[in-house]
């Protein structure tokens, strides 16, 4: 079975997803991340979604539990490369991706990351405070 | 009659059983491809794929498999692009409930019906027996 594959940077875990998003590809990949967050102490994921052709309104829902699953293994999401098109899209059909942070590019987002998991070891006030800012 | 009406005998693009997840998505590209050499832009070509994959889905899921048949409509002044999804599953039996936002049968959001109705400009459900659904996105 095809999977996608979860490279590891740093803190960081990268994701790039190109092939057709199958269902099974995507639930898989939500246990292959979660696990992988664990073994690798990650503090961060970054999705790059870029290649994606559309989002449905499953595949939000996947979306948005990797992210607050990543969230409860203490390690934070974000999103990158979608597309204008999609965007649009996804808001009409009605979907929100609640709590998911997103970037436009993957340098953006590493950035984000990183300042992201920098504030959290400097202490849960401040941490508070730049999420409250990212918001 | 405020406008006159001249509908053209619809061209037939394609016709695809949908049964399994492979299905889905060979469906999805299909009509992508229908779309874009139709001349539709990036953006409603994105809106179709999309409508198309909620409404493929609930085929899949809810109406133990079925089909779906892609035109090329032509009237006097417009062009458009229908989707009819038909299956001979349970059926809905709430039609105007299972419109509504929110809606689910728990694996998606509850936007399947409701979300594809807004990405498409029309949107007719003949329902039970079996569902038919069928959609039309005008150019």
């Amino acid at each position: 079975m095809d999977r996608i594959p979860i490279l590891k940077i740093g803190d960081v875990l990268l994701v790039t997803i190109q092939v057709d998003f199958h269902d099974r590809i995507a639930i898989a990949l939500l246990e292959d991340l979660s696990e992988k967050i664990v073994d690798n102490s990650a503090k961060g994921v970054l999705i790059d979604i870029s290649a994606l052709e559309m989002v449905d309104s499953f595949m939000g829902r996947i979306l948005g539990n990797i992210s607050k699953t990543a969230k409860l293994l203490d390690c934070h999401c974000v999103l990158v490369g979608m597309q204008p098109a999609i965007a649009i899209t996804i808001t009409e059909l009605g979907i929100t991706l609640p709590g998911i942070y997103t970037a436009l590019t993957a340098e953006d987002g590493m950035k984000l990351l990183t300042d992201m998991v920098k504030s959290k070891t400097n202490g849960k006030t401040s941490a508070k405070k730049q999420e409250a800012k990212w918001r | 009659m405020d406008r006159e009406k001249l509908i053209v005998t619809p061209l037939m693009l394609g016709f695809q059983e949908l049964k399994t997840e492979d299905d889905l998505i060979e469906m999805r590209s299909a009509v992508k491809r229908h779309a874009a050499d139709m001349g539709f832009s990036a953006l409603n070509q994105t809106k179709i794929m999309t409508a198309a994959s909620e409404l493929g889905r609930n085929v899949i899921e809810h109406g133990h498999g079925g089909s779906v048949q892609i035109e090329h409509i032509r009237e006097l002044d417009r062009d458009g692009i229908r989707l009819t999804f038909t299956d001979d599953g349970p059926g809905i039996a709430d039609a105007r409930l299972a419109l509504s936002d929110g809606y689910t049968s728990k694996k998606g959001m509850g936007l399947g019906l409701s979300g594809s109705k807004r990405l498409m400009d029309e949107f007719e459900l003949i329902s039970p027996p079996g569902t038919t659904v069928m959609v039309t996105k005008w150019m």
